[in-house]
């Protein structure tokens, strides 16, 4: 491959614009219609399910929840690109990606209710732990596909992070790493701007994150994030090229994150309502349903399903996090490690005599803070 | 009281071999031993592969078991756990090698974060069965950062098992109960030890989690892991000299921690000195000494003392010699312990 071929394009790969019209591309060809409409209902439920988690955090069901409202492109996009075999790494603000994996929604957001800090199995579903420390999950994917590579499985891993994330030394590791060993993994940064309110001209100098992979020796490509067609050619692209022995590679989405970075977050201390503004007319959601009703491929008919069905998962969202779950103190000594030490057998016994002598309520779970978190 | 994994058969070998060898050969056999076991086990770090590590304990791995199985990294020990990690998530055993006590720093989010953490954050989903392996401690004469003793921020860490072995025989036992357990193991190996020699047999286990009583005594027991192990052997020597049986315990196991072996070994004398290198404030010395008052109180005639490194940052070459405690340091202490109240 020709040091030129690693380099991304100067603009972003974008194959929907804004007003719904397909622009042709040399080297991505436009999803076909069926698998736009799965996208395009996947956005109706990511956008519901991003609504109604801050409507739980306002209701104090959850402690907290990072949105990513106006970045369900990506999500949407990122579950979409792997095979059921492959999996997925995902950050904290991933929780739209994680659901459309396959996981219970009221599973993916048990991190953010407070009764435990996973909630969903791992393997059912092939998505790892999401992780709260930045760039951390990148060198886990990148060790999980060079023991898949090892045994001689096709297993692709994808990577999620965020622009922030590229400016910590995980970030450097995993890429270096990735490329040396030359392994399965799809790195794919959700470019929002902003690192909670440091924006992206603080994190880095470079042309574009994508720009980054050529010091590593892979190839790096720019995707417009509110596009989901280009999304999902451009990380099908990268997919593919892992498959087939050809390494790993770096995709970055250019995206805007609507809301503020939590809920305990101020974004106008930080940030324009112009600039937020501009960004409405790029939504994802009304891209895709602009292109597909002018081909024919949507109706209100089935925009109206789709939004029934989001509607159940969001009523089931309710449901599920409006009920406490019986917890068990137990569970704080269980899974530490595999063999119970002496010292935590003494240590849950302590606790045990507590609640038998009625110090501690066995049931009752303590509020949940929700404000001035991360 | 231990965590048991010494039921498992630590070799395929058809006959027990025993062998006299250095501790730096006794953790390469546990290698060796333990790549040709389990399929599963790939060693990896810097310098591990041609070079054999800067301490040779990964001597001659790559060219028996091929680059598959023993294999060089970049220079980057984040990248080095933080893949390990993500091989445990895959089914592997992975055991790295960081190269110096303060060089494994830079993996310290990941260690904290990650390995000590997933198997409780999946609820037991994900197991981490891998094993960090960290040349420790001082001794040898090296420069800034090669000398530090770090094991107090391991031992603070929950769900990670710490051990240091202190004889050949315990190097090799212990390594190989380390990459057979399920949970993730910082495995801190004495430089100062590296080349000293005893006997071997690969069908003899030890237990994370235990404690060992390396030399018997009546009067006073010291309790040591690592290097300070043969310093606590020296000084009892020295004390027998002096008409003072001294016990000594290898605590072996910093975390889980032999309270049943330590305290009865205690109660047994009435009378303890805990000696590590480490800076004393905050330390697994400290955490030992507390957990020996709390058991053995009333068995005890005089307060338990300990010798440590001073709190400071470690000494230079040559200063050396005056931070580490040493024989006179530890007699001194074993000679504050009421024994006139015994006449």
């Amino acid at each position: 491959m020709l040091h030129a071929d690693l380099l991304p394009r100067d603009t972003t790969v974008r194959l929907i614009d804004e007003n719904g019209t397909v622009v042709a591309d040399a080297h991505y060809a436009l999803p076909d219609t069926d698998t736009l409409v799965r996208a395009y209902r996947g956005l109706v439920e990511g956008r519901r399910i991003n609504d109604q988690a801050g409507a739980l955090v306002r209701q104090g069901r959850l402690a907290v929840y990072p949105s990513s409202h106006g970045q369900e492109a990506c999500q949407v996009g990122a579950s979409m690109a792997i095979g059921d075999a492959d999996w997925l790494f995902p950050t904290y603000r991933d929780s739209v990606a994680v659901i459309a994996r396959g996981v219970e929604p009221a599973d993916a957001l048990v991190l953010l209710k407070g009764d435990w800090h996973s909630g969903y199995d791992v393997r059912a579903h092939r998505v790892a732990p999401q992780t709260t420390p930045l760039a951390t999950q990148l060198l886990h994917a990148v060790g999980f596909a060079q023991a898949a590579k090892h045994r001689g499985e096709d297993t692709v891993v994808l990577a999620l992070c965020g622009d922030g994330a590229t400016s910590e030394g995980d970030f450097h590791e995993a890429m270096n790493f990735a490329a040396v060993f030359h392994v399965p993994v799809v790195f794919f940064v959700q470019n929002n701007e902003f690192a909670i309110s440091v924006p992206l001209s603080r994190q880095t100098a470079a042309p574009s994150l994508a720009h980054k992979a050529i010091g590593y020796g892979m190839p790096g490509q720019r995707v417009d994030g509110n596009d989901v067609a280009a999304v999902l050619a451009v990380l099908g692209a990268a997919v593919d090229r892992a498959r087939s022995g050809g390494g790993p590679s770096l995709v970055e989405a250019h995206t805007y994150r609507m809301q503020a970075h939590t809920n305990a977050d101020d974004d106008t201390r930080y940030r324009e309502r112009e600039e937020v503004q501009a960004w409405v007319a790029r939504d994802p959601l009304v891209r895709l349903r602009a292109h597909l009703t002018g081909i024919g491929a949507l109706d209100d008919e089935v925009d109206a399903q789709f939004a029934a069905g989001a509607e159940t998962i969001a009523a089931a969202m309710r449901a599920a996090l409006n009920t406490d779950t019986d917890l068990d103190p137990e569970d704080l000594f269980r899974f530490v490690t595999e063999t119970r030490s002496p010292q935590l057998e003494e240590q849950w016994t302590l606790l045990r005599g507590e609640i038998e002598r009625g110090q501690l309520d066995a049931t009752q779970t303590a509020p949940i803070a929700t404000g001035g978190h991360r | 009281m231990t965590i048991a994994h010494d039921d498992i058969r630590l070799t395929d070998r058809s006959e027990r071999e025993v062998a006299t060898l250095s501790m730096a050969a006794a953790l390469n056999l546990a290698l060796a031993d333990a790549i040709e076991h389990d399929p599963d086990v790939v060693v990896f770090g810097e310098d591990v592969g041609a070079l054999g590590g800067v301490f040779r304990i990964t001597d001659g791995l790559t060219a028996r078991f091929g680059e598959d199985r023993c294999f060089d990294t970049p220079l980057a020990e984040s990248g080095i756990v933080g893949t390990a990690v993500g091989m445990a998530m895959n089914g592997m055993r992975p055991v790295v090698e960081l190269q110096f006590d303060a060089f494994a720093l830079p993996a310290f989010e990941q260690v904290v974060s990650h390995v000590a953490k997933l198997g409780n954050r999946t609820r037991g989903g994900m197991r981490m069965p891998m094993v960090i392996r960290i040349p420790f401690g001082g001794g040898i004469g090296g420069v800034e950062h090669h000398c530090d003793s770090s094991e107090a921020y391991y031992a603070h860490t929950p769900g990670l098992t710490v051990v240091s072995p202190s004889t050949p025989q315990d190097a090799y036992s212990l390594l190989r109960a380390a990459i057979a357990s399920p949970d993730p193991v910082i495995f801190l190996e004495p430089k100062k030890l590296y080349w000293t020699k005893g006997e071997v047999d690969t069908t003899v286990t030890a237990a994370l989690g235990s404690a060992r009583i390396a030399r018997d005594g009546t009067d006073v027991t010291l309790l040591a892991y690592g290097a300070s192990v043969a310093l606590a052997l020296e000084v009892a020597d020295a004390a027998a000299a002096e008409g003072r049986s001294v016990q000594v315990v290898d605590v072996r196991s910093l975390s889980p921690f032999d309270d049943a072996t330590v305290t009865a070994a205690v109660r047994s004398t009435g009378r303890a000195v805990v000696i590590a290198e480490a800076p004393g404030y905050a330390s697994v010395a400290s955490e030992i000494q507390a957990r020996v008052f709390e058991r053995c109180f009333e068995f005890l005639a005089a307060p338990v003392r300990k010798v440590t490194g001073f709190d400071v940052p470690y000494a230079p070459p040559k200063l050396e010699h005056w931070y580490l405690p040493d024989v006179d340091r530890v007699l001194d202490a074993i000679d504050t312990l009421h024994w006139d109240e015994d006449a």
